[in-house]
């Protein structure tokens, strides 16, 4: 890999503070230099993705002059007002119903925005990959429109407020385009390139002034306040006035007579807007109703996490219901673009905490397509077992979880969280955390198992688990509670839950045999013999019940996995050296693992340097809570609850 | 066709005799405790238990396994008694959060680096326990520690910090052989292998050099017949 001279970090050199450090800047350096530790590659000329038959047929139907070969993977879309066309012809004609994933790439030296479409079957197969560009804007100015999707993929909706959040690229026919993870007044588009957090210290990791720096600095002495935060032009912090819940309310006011929405300032001045039109629902001879706005969350020991649902109601039953995301909002893919490759794996463990591994499964198969190399046989199979086991623990957890939503407070809980234990202790025994794990490694995994680890591993497989899940039947399935609380409830029917873009198995109980080991294998899963059940309820029962017997197909995968793992040899777990400072070769890759809560994606762009140039997640709980208004609406209040715990969010992946 | 109620009946057969066992195993050891095959925490957190899994921490401890894995420590060799870390610089590299800050030594006179870290740190606030520092290393300089009872009350005890410098990150080899076994017996076999391998080199080299015919035997004969 060539590496051709490396453009100098002015931001770097300005923000560091120690005068010791300071470097010239470098001249153009020559080609047989030693790489330098961190930063991005340099531009080269990409080449052209070769057209699969679906895409030969796009470009027959609309043209050449519409639809181009792209770099490295899929089409563009050269004329981005025809989208929606394109889009309900990929719908209509090709199957492609569901999209799967949408993003957006900054490529400030190009001049432009690309945002990335996966459209996806639900039959099976590769994703078809489309890109459109907008051209960049000067400044904090928002870009050009590009028309929305949403209206033929329900599945696009928080995708594009997530692309308009991140990116200030607005999408012309949203029905609600608001800002999604940050808050209404936040003051720029935080993954444009040009875009710096505040105590930003340097584009790439590792930070020269680690080492050979070397003096510790605590972030605050670094950054003196008002030094290194962006504000916004003619900010005035005395009269600063933001409402964070702007245009929150204002599609649900009607029927609310008389909806205030009171707003205060850090001075204690108050604004006060009345929303609603002053007509009440029903006006009866002698009964006036009104609807009420009420807010569940962030605060809730049911909302799974910290998520705000704004549900309006009349009476118990909910008639609207709107989201407020973005509480645990970590910036997580601005840090990805900052970590080098491998510092990104930890990271992907604290996406959806209860699976850590699963999450790195991911990450870690997208970085190996691009890079090109396999792991060996046996970390093959170590993975396999790490990934079944997660699964079998992260349903514990949300059945007991579900449990709790009913009002079984916390002994169905606690019985399967005794056993996720039992689980996580294994994890801590070969990886060094319960749920942290940071176990994948490009190539291969970091461990392997000693004999009492897998002693450990063959008791659980084999006796204590396949008993408790037994127990878990015998305790939750023909409860009758259970039964009348969760049959019925939560319906969505098979084709709206594809185009929302719902995976996992809450799809697999609406009778779509949708799972990523099938439809996109990765690892070694044609090895087993294991099946993918599917229910056709499409309720809260069967998303339950679908989990259970998951759980028992992921033991199958265990067990059979233990025995056959016995062939390969003890100790392989690494292809290839073992590196810290990997090189991606230059391209771009989206790849996809089945985690507990769905269809976990990675979009990752390499520009050939040692810090990925774009690192977007596809996030199953994210993308699912699409589908939660319309499965809530006509249902009472406390039915939203269960609903929401039959999705199985967790926040952490859903805010990243 | 089931009666109504009889499933609610058998998940009330599960959880009395979920009741019933946590009474029953504590009861077989409660006269002779030390008839137990394992102290308590370990019985209770183990797969064949049935009864109470709970661990009355802080007065039962439960053993933790050899990887796991908390802040980082630095380890000193007792026999040359010095520091083994050599201030490459990886950790610092393959940190994520970026928590580890070193400066090497400098030789005074001619100013090159000298294999010694000058001062090393490490900010507690900031390392996510990843472990990569002590699996990167490639001196076996750095290990993570089992401790994690880190938090303090400045007043009591105004020497702790939770910005470790090098006099609280170093920690004797013993130390680090007691808590990790298996990882100590895997450097000691890499050390005997590297001495068996400089050994077998150097006899290779004395091998060579004695398979050389002596110099004098080269000479010419004296000119004097």
């Amino acid at each position: 890999m060539v590496m051709a001279e490396e453009t100098p970090r002015p931001e770097t050199q300005a923000a560091s503070a120690q005068p010791s450090a300071a470097k010239p800047a470098p001249a153009a350096k020559p080609a047989a230099a030693a790489p330098k530790a961190g930063g991005h590659g340099a531009a080269k000329a990409a080449p052209l993705a070769t057209l699969t038959p679906d895409m030969q047929q796009l470009q027959q139907h609309f043209g050449e002059s519409v639809i181009a070969p792209a770099p490295y993977v899929g089409v563009l879309l050269q004329d981005k007002s025809r989208l929606p066309e394109v889009a309900t012809y990929l719908r209509d004609e090709l199957k492609y119903d569901s999209v799967t994933n949408l993003t957006a790439v900054d490529y400030i030296k190009d001049g432009y925005f690309e945002v990335v479409y996966h459209f996806q079957r639900s039959t099976g197969g590769e994703p078809l990959t489309l890109k459109v560009r907008v051209p960049r804007p000067q400044g904090n100015d928002l870009s050009e429109p590009v028309p929305s999707i949403t209206p033929i993929y329900a599945g696009a909706d928080f995708q594009e407020r997530e692309v308009y959040d991140m990116y200030g690229i607005p999408f012309s026919g949203h029905p609600d385009l608001r800002r999604i993870l940050l808050w209404e007044g936040f003051y720029g588009w935080p993954l444009r390139k040009d875009w710096h957090e505040a105590y930003y210290e340097g584009d790439t990791k590792p930070f020269d002034s680690r080492w050979p720096g070397g003096h510790h600095q605590l972030a605050e002495e670094r950054v003196p306040w008002a030094d290194n935060v962006n504000y916004p032009p003619g900010f005035d912090p005395l009269n600063f006035h933001a409402d964070p819940d702007a245009g929150l309310y204002d599609s649900m006011a009607e029927g609310v007579p008389g909806l205030k929405v009171v707003t205060k300032n850090g001075y204690g001045e108050t604004t006060t807007t009345v929303l609603g039109n002053g007509q009440a629902l029903a006006e009866e001879e002698e009964l006036r109703t009104d609807q009420i706005i009420v807010n569940m969350g962030p605060q809730h020991p049911s909302t799974h996490g910290v998520l705000r649902m704004v549900v309006k109601l009349d009476g118990e039953t909910v008639t609207d219901l709107k989201l407020v995301l973005g509480y645990l909002h970590r910036n997580h893919e601005k840090i990805g673009e900052r970590n080098t490759w491998l510092h990104n794996i930890p990271y992907t463990d604290r996406l959806d905490y209860i699976v850590g591994m699963a999450n790195e499964w991911g990450y870690v198969l997208t970085v190996e397509k691009m890079m090109g190399i396999k792991p060996t046989e046996r970390a093959e199979y170590l993975r396999v077992l790490m990934a079944e086991l997660t699964r079998i623990q992260s349903h514990f957890w949300a059945i007991g979880f579900l449990l709790n939503d009913l009002g079984a407070f916390y002994t169905p809980a606690l019985y399967f969280i005794t056993e996720r234990d039992l689980i996580l202790d294994f994890f801590e025994s070969v990886t060094g955390s319960r749920l942290m794990c940071n176990y994948f490694r490009f190539g291969g995994v970091s461990r392997d198992l000693t004999e009492a680890q897998l002693a450990q591993v063959k008791e659980l497989a084999f006796e204590r688990i396949p008993r408790k899940i037994d127990e878990l039947e015998e305790l939750l399935t023909d409860n009758e509670i259970v039964k009348a609380r969760t049959i019925g409830v939560g319906y969505l029917p098979a084709d709206r839950s594809i185009n929302y873009s719902l995976t996992g198995p809450c799809l697999r109980a609406a009778g779509v045999p949708y799972d990523i080991r099938r439809v996109d294998p990765y690892g070694i899963y044609d090895r087993f013999d294991f099946e993918i059940p599917v229910l056709y309820g499409a309720d809260v029962y069967d998303r339950y019940r679908i989990r259970v017997l998951e759980m028992r197909e992921s033991l199958k995968i265990v067990q059979q996995c233990l025995q056959q793992m016995e062939q390969t040899k003890w100790g392989d777990i690494q292809a290839g050296k073992k590196a810290y400072n990997h090189r991606v070769p230059a391209g771009q890759a989206y790849a996809r693992v089945e985690t507990p809560k769905g269809e976990l994606g990675f979009y990752l762009v390499s520009d050939g340097g040692q810090n990925p140039y774009r690192y977007h997640i596809r996030s199953s709980s994210f993308i699912n809570l699409t589908s939660l208004k319309e499965m809530v609406v006509g249902h009472k209040v406390a039915d939203a609850v269960v609903i929401l715990g039959s999705l199985d969010i967790v926040l952490g992946e859903v805010d990243r | 066709m089931s009666l109504l109620g009889t499933g609610i009946l058998k998940g009330l057969g599960v959880t009395l005799r979920h009741f019933i066992n946590t009474y029953a195993e504590d009861l077989k050891y409660l006269i002779n405790k030390s008839a137990a095959p394992q102290p308590r925490p370990l019985r209770r957190q183990s797969p064949k238990n049935k009864g109470l899994v709970t661990v009355e921490y802080p007065k039962e401890r439960l053993p933790l396994p050899e990887n796991f894995r908390y802040v980082p420590f630095l380890v000193l060799d007792t026999e040359k008694q010095e520091e083994k870390c050599t201030s490459c610089g990886i950790c610092a590299k393959v940190c994520p959060p970026q928590c580890i800050w070193i400066v090497r030594t400098e030789d005074p006179v001619t100013k090159r680096p000298i294999p010694q870290p000058k001062e090393f740190y490490i900010d507690t606030t900031i390392c996510m326990n990843c472990g990569y520092c002590a699996e990167f290393c490639p001196f076996d300089a750095i290990k993570m520690d089992h401790d994690y009872e880190l938090s303090y009350y400045p007043e009591e005890q105004p020497h702790m910090r939770l910005v470790h410098d090098k006099a609280k990150l170093l920690k004797p080899d013993t130390y680090h052989a007691s808590i990790h076994p298996l990882d100590w017996q895997r450097e000691l076999a890499d050390r005997a292998a590297e001495e068996a391998k400089k050994k077998a080199a150097a006899e290779a080299k004395a091998k060579a050099e004695a398979a050389k015919p002596a110099p004098s035997a080269q000479q010419p004969p004296a000119s004097a017949a």
